[in-house]
């Protein structure tokens, strides 16, 4: 099987305090953040590298991940990160944030479906910043492929991925035909998520995404990574959202300390009424 | 002059509830630009469900009801959303599992721009623009949807759900397009439903949040609070990485947003990607036995104290207090 994952880097989520915005309101000022990979890209990652191995001789491949990231120079380190992790290739694709948005980066990643022809692209339900959720599903319409959306457990059958998806209120579990899009939520990651076909039922994965070891970070540093030009992937490269006023979330007003469970009850019941 | 077309979220032939969170912004966009709004009620068993909307004040219902759409997928539904669309110069539906997954592949299908989740329709000379929450809530963004048509979803909690307004909307069948090619390759196979005798985290009135303070004791010290305020529980992303509670539970930046009337965090000491899940919410009370938790920075109500000795006093004061 051979899989692509599209990895975005964002502002560390766990920084994301340190977002400013400057008084104009026309834009994120981005100096000084950190920047990790897309939590949900890197469970993307995660998956992908359980659907192309033998979950009990995961050294040895049995299928191909392909990662690609759209962004200046500096992006190659999250995908050297990626390859550090256990993807086999990379691309980079050469923009900005700014030049893209979300269908954008769908039409461009649908040329680069086209070229490296894999049988699943997986990848992230929404990226942490934009935070639209949007491009899984704008690509498996522009390819006209079957999309699984938010999985929560992915089971590969002989041509066909078992999707388990997180819906309102439960599980969907839908069968999409190969090659298909699939985007994926937070439980995709259990140590019981995901299973190749190569992997025992019986067989469970730890929990969390695999970090690289030092000798594959620097065999990473060997593996191929290729640039493209956005341009030589997407004719139109207009965009079809703009975005500005930028502004801060209403702080909340200070609230107060309570001395005992006996004033907070009352307090609840007869300033803030909600019992 | 906006056309708006709401798309209706139906459940065994009933309209969901969410749906009136998009009828809301249906409104909200006719009052700032003009025009009128109609509802697409798609699915089998819609005609049923059409008549539940007839009030709402929509200028027509438009109804999409055939045997093939009973199981919902992406891939069958979106070219008859499309179609339907290319009428309108909006296509929106609310963010639940049905919107988020919908209206961006219809949206590829009409070229038309998307902005997700949005709290706030936003006048702009005689158009509109959509104010969402990005980077987990700490930063608001305009969005400006450049393409004719925009697709749109909304965040229930952001829009209040519209109560009927008289009248009776006429209805009228539209086709049910053919699906596309995606949609012969993918099954449905079935749904399993969490059953829960809890309201459910998006919709709860007040929702109970534990993190990895309790351990092993989530339920144990979580339920008896969560029974007798009717609530809802969440966990916060620590609690549920232990295993602690069910990772569906989560709340936070990257699980689910909630904006209930009262919002308990018990144990959580309140990261910036939990607080990205719950600070919308009405009243905020936190108890946590260190002062300087982050988690106070949004309470209204804080309390300094063990929890173990505090949750269960709290069930028995409260218990009095309604008693």
């Amino acid at each position: 099987m051979k899989i692509l994952v599209p990895l975005k880097r964002v502002a560390d989520p766990d920084n994301a305090n340190k977002v400013k915005i400057p008084a104009s309101g026309d834009k994120i000022d981005t100096t000084g953040l950190e920047w990790k990979p897309n939590p949900f890209d890197e469970y993307a990652l995660e998956a992908a590298l359980r659907l192309t191995e033998n979950g009990q001789q995961p050294k040895t491949r049995a299928g191909e991940v392909v990662v690609v990231t759209f962004g200046p120079k500096e992006t190659e380190a999250t995908l050297r990160g990626a390859l550090a992790t256990g993807a086999d290739r990379a691309i980079r694709v050469d923009t900005t944030d700014e030049q893209l948005d979300g269908d954008l980066v769908a039409r461009a990643l649908k040329a680069i479906v086209e070229k490296e022809k894999p049988d699943v692209v997986l990848l992230g339900k929404q990226a942490v910043d934009g935070d639209n959720n949007q491009v899984a599903q704008l690509l498996a319409e522009y390819l006209d492929w079957p999309q699984a959306t938010f999985a929560a457990t992915i089971e590969e059958e002989a041509g066909a991925l078992l999707v388990g998806r997180e819906v309102d209120g439960g599980v969907a579990k839908l069968r999409v035909k190969l090659p298909a899009v699939v985007s994926v939520d937070l439980r995709i990651v259990a140590g019981n998520s995901v299973y190749s076909t190569k992997t025992a039922k019986t067989f469970k994965y730890n929990d969390g995404v695999r970090f690289a070891a030092l000798p594959a970070i620097m065999a990473a540093k060997k593996k191929p990574l290729v640039e493209h030009k956005l341009a030589e992937l997407a004719s139109d490269t207009a965009l079809k959202v703009s975005y500005s006023t930028y502004s801060a979330p209403p702080a909340r007003k200070a609230g107060i300390k309570v001395k005992d469970v006996a004033e907070l009850v009352n307090k609840l019941a007869t300033e803030a009424k909600v019992l | 002059m906006a056309n708006v077309l709401v798309v209706a979220e139906v459940s065994e032939g009933k309209a969901k509830k969410t749906t009136h969170s998009s009828i809301t912004f249906a409104k909200q966009v006719v009052a700032a630009a003009g025009g009128s709004f109609s509802i697409l009620v798609i699915g089998a068993g819609a005609a049923g469900a059409a008549a539940e909307l007839a009030a709402y004040g929509a200028e027509k219902l438009l109804v999409a009801d055939a045997a093939s759409l009973a199981n919902y997928t992406a891939e069958a539904y979106a070219p008859t959303v499309a179609a339907v669309g290319k009428g309108f110069t909006h296509v929106v539906a609310t963010a639940s599992s049905f919107g988020k997954d919908l209206i961006p592949r219809a949206a590829a299908r009409l070229g038309a721009g998307f902005a997700g989740d949005i709290t706030e329709v936003v006048a702009d000379g005689g158009a509109v623009a959509y104010k969402r929450p990005m980077f987990a809530g700490n930063a608001f963004g305009v969005a400006k949807v450049l393409t004719p048509i925009h697709a749109i979803t909304v965040r229930q909690s952001a829009f209040a759900a519209a109560e009927p307004s008289g009248g009776s909307s006429p209805s009228e069948n539209v086709a049910v397009e053919a699906p596309s090619g995606a949609a012969a390759r993918v099954e449905f196979v079935g749904v399993e439903t969490v059953k829960s005798e809890r309201p459910d985290l998006g919709e709860a009135k007040t929702v109970v949040s534990g993190g990895r303070a309790l351990k092993e004791k989530f339920d144990e010290v979580l339920a008896p609070l969560a029974d007798v305020l009717g609530a809802g529980i969440g966990a916060s992303r620590a609690a549920c990485d232990a295993g602690y509670a069910p990772s569906d539970l989560q709340v936070g930046q990257t699980g689910k947003i909630v904006a209930p009337q009262l919002y308990v965090a018990i144990g959580i000491s309140g990261a910036i990607q939990h607080l990205a899940g719950m600070k919308g919410s009405k009243v905020i009370v936190a108890i946590n036995k260190d002062a300087e938790a982050p988690i106070f920075q949004v309470a209204d109500y804080g309390l300094v104290a063990d929890l173990f000795t505090a949750v269960p006093e709290l069930v028995t004061a409260i218990k009095a207090a309604k008693a």
